[in-house]
């Protein structure tokens, strides 16, 4: 059976991840990926996805446009990856941005400085083999998380991906760099 | 984690990076206050500069980089990215950027270039550039260079669109010709142009530039914005047309609202209403030849 996944399209790397869902699902008939710009948009999907970009702006712009309920009570699966990562999350350091809670974990924005501390690391992530090359961009990090949400990876910074439920999120940016592995993984969590 | 093998400034984080900006509104400001307000507006990142180029336009005389102290009175005020802008080819005004904690140096051609034969050779940098470009070839021999992002020069400080559109045309133009023809036709076009062939291909495969293509250079308008995202632009920088509006906060907001619904009518006409007075534009026709900038580098 096709699994549908939405991805929010207000701003940051939606292309990227349409693109990476796709091909993660190009073996499964039926399947749908499209981007998601109003909450009208988020009907029957098994998953959504939330990219990066800035959290403080995305998380204005769901606001304006009506969407922080149906978001908050989603029902499907979400795959968050980086400024993502900070509004799935219950509680943040920036009062700027209203988190979705979907994830209980404790969020620092920024948490490696400027632009130039961001990095790639080869990141051992539980769950896989072969450890993931990791890009952080500017990232968060989870200082704390909550009960029920399994710690995945973590590096001296913090935690970097975390699983609670149907729902996934990560500092990084798995949908950058063709390394399909995490989103297979969380695939087959939903349970389509 | 291996620690032996972290890495810093890759291609894939540079243009990665750019990546997360699209769909967004960079904002020029002045100090710390203008910083503040576009990130409250919904910002994806500012640049911090001494003037807008409207300002720089009316000072004259040699136009450079910011004071740094300046630069990090906004790193420190806003949580959003911080750009800022370095001549053409002065590659130790964009060391101090990078030294400062600008997130992304912006070599612009609103400067006065410090270099009329060469760029600043960007790949050896960790922080990311950006760079202006007016067609496909200029944009490839930037990308060539190490640019990890394009903007369309337009005509800086003009608050007159005309030069953004033609640029943004000639680039999308520029790409949508390439579809179709054969390899011996692309390394042609690629000498025609010269740009690197292994970038026309490139380009010729994805349909689009291979990294982010924002506008910038006039926009001046909710509308002006829109115009930009329909003609394919990953997202718009905003100069004078803030800070020199009526109401900057309002246009401020209007515009970041504009570029996320750009192409619904509807939601670029509620927030265009009473913004008041847009900034006063200039005619480029108008222009003497050595007030136009985007000339500047090729």
């Amino acid at each position: 059976m096709g699994v549908k996944v939405g991805v929010l399209a207000l701003q940051g790397d939606v292309a990227e991840h349409i693109a990476a869902f796709r091909e993660a699902l190009a073996d499964r008939p039926g399947s749908l990926v499209a981007p998601v710009r109003k909450a009208a948009g988020l009907a029957d999907l098994d998953a959504l996805a939330i990219p990066g970009g800035e959290s403080t702006t995305i998380s204005r712009l769901i606001g304006k446009n009506g969407m922080y309920e149906p978001l908050a009570g989603f029902g499907g699966g979400v795959f968050a990856t980086c400024a993502g990562m900070v509004l799935a999350a219950d509680r943040v350091d920036d009062p700027r941005v209203r988190t979705l809670n979907l994830i209980p974990m404790h969020v620092a924005r920024n948490a490696f400085g400027r632009q130039v501390d961001s990095r790639e690391v080869y990141l051992d992530v539980a769950g896989l083999v072969d450890p993931f090359r990791a890009v952080f961009i500017r990232a968060p990090v989870a200082t704390e998380v909550g009960p029920g949400t399994e710690v995945l990876a973590r590096i001296p910074e913090g935690v970097v991906a975390v699983r609670s439920a149907r729902h996934m999120a990560f500092a990084f940016h798995p949908e950058l760099g063709g390394d399909l592995r995490l989103h297979r993984m969380f695939l087959e969590g939903l349970g389509v | 984690m291996k620690l032996e093998e972290l890495r810093f400034g890759t291609e894939l984080i540079k243009r990665g990076f750019a990546s997360m900006q699209k769909g967004g509104v960079i904002m020029d400001v002045v100090n710390a206050e203008q910083a503040q307000l576009a990130e409250e507006a919904g910002a994806v990142a500012v640049m911090a500069l001494e003037r807008v180029p409207a300002d720089i336009r009316a000072a004259g005389g040699v136009a450079r980089m910011a004071d740094p102290q300046k630069i990090v009175e906004i790193i420190d005020a806003v949580s959003i990215p911080v750009m800022g802008k370095a001549r053409i080819g002065h590659f130790v005004e964009a060391q101090i950027l990078e030294a400062l904690g600008v997130d992304m140096v912006d070599e612009s051609e609103v400067l006065t270039p410090a270099d009329e034969q060469f760029h600043i050779d960007k790949a050896g940098f960790s922080v990311p550039f950006v760079c202006g470009a007016r067609n496909l070839g200029e944009a490839l021999r930037r990308v060539n260079e190490g640019a990890a992002m394009i903007r369309t020069k337009g005509e800086a400080g003009t608050g007159n669109v005309v030069e953004a559109v033609r640029h943004m045309r000639a680039i999308m133009g520029g790409i949508r010709a390439l579809k179709g023809m054969d390899s011996q036709e692309l390394v042609d076009r690629a000498r025609e142009i010269e740009a690197s062939t292994e970038l026309v291909i490139e380009c010729a495969n994805l349909g689009r530039l291979p990294v982010v293509n924002f506008s910038a250079g006039g926009i001046a308008t909710p509308a002006d914005a829109a115009l930009m995202m329909q003609l394919g632009a990953d997202g718009v920088f905003v100069g004078s047309g803030i800070f020199k509006s009526a109401d900057p906060e309002t246009t401020a907001r209007a515009i970041v609202e504009a570029v996320n619904h750009y192409d619904d009518a509807k939601v670029i006409a509620e927030v265009s209403k009473g913004l008041g007075e847009a900034m006063k534009g200039l005619d480029v026709h108008l222009l003497r030849e050595e007030e136009v900038l985007q000339t500047r580098g090729r």
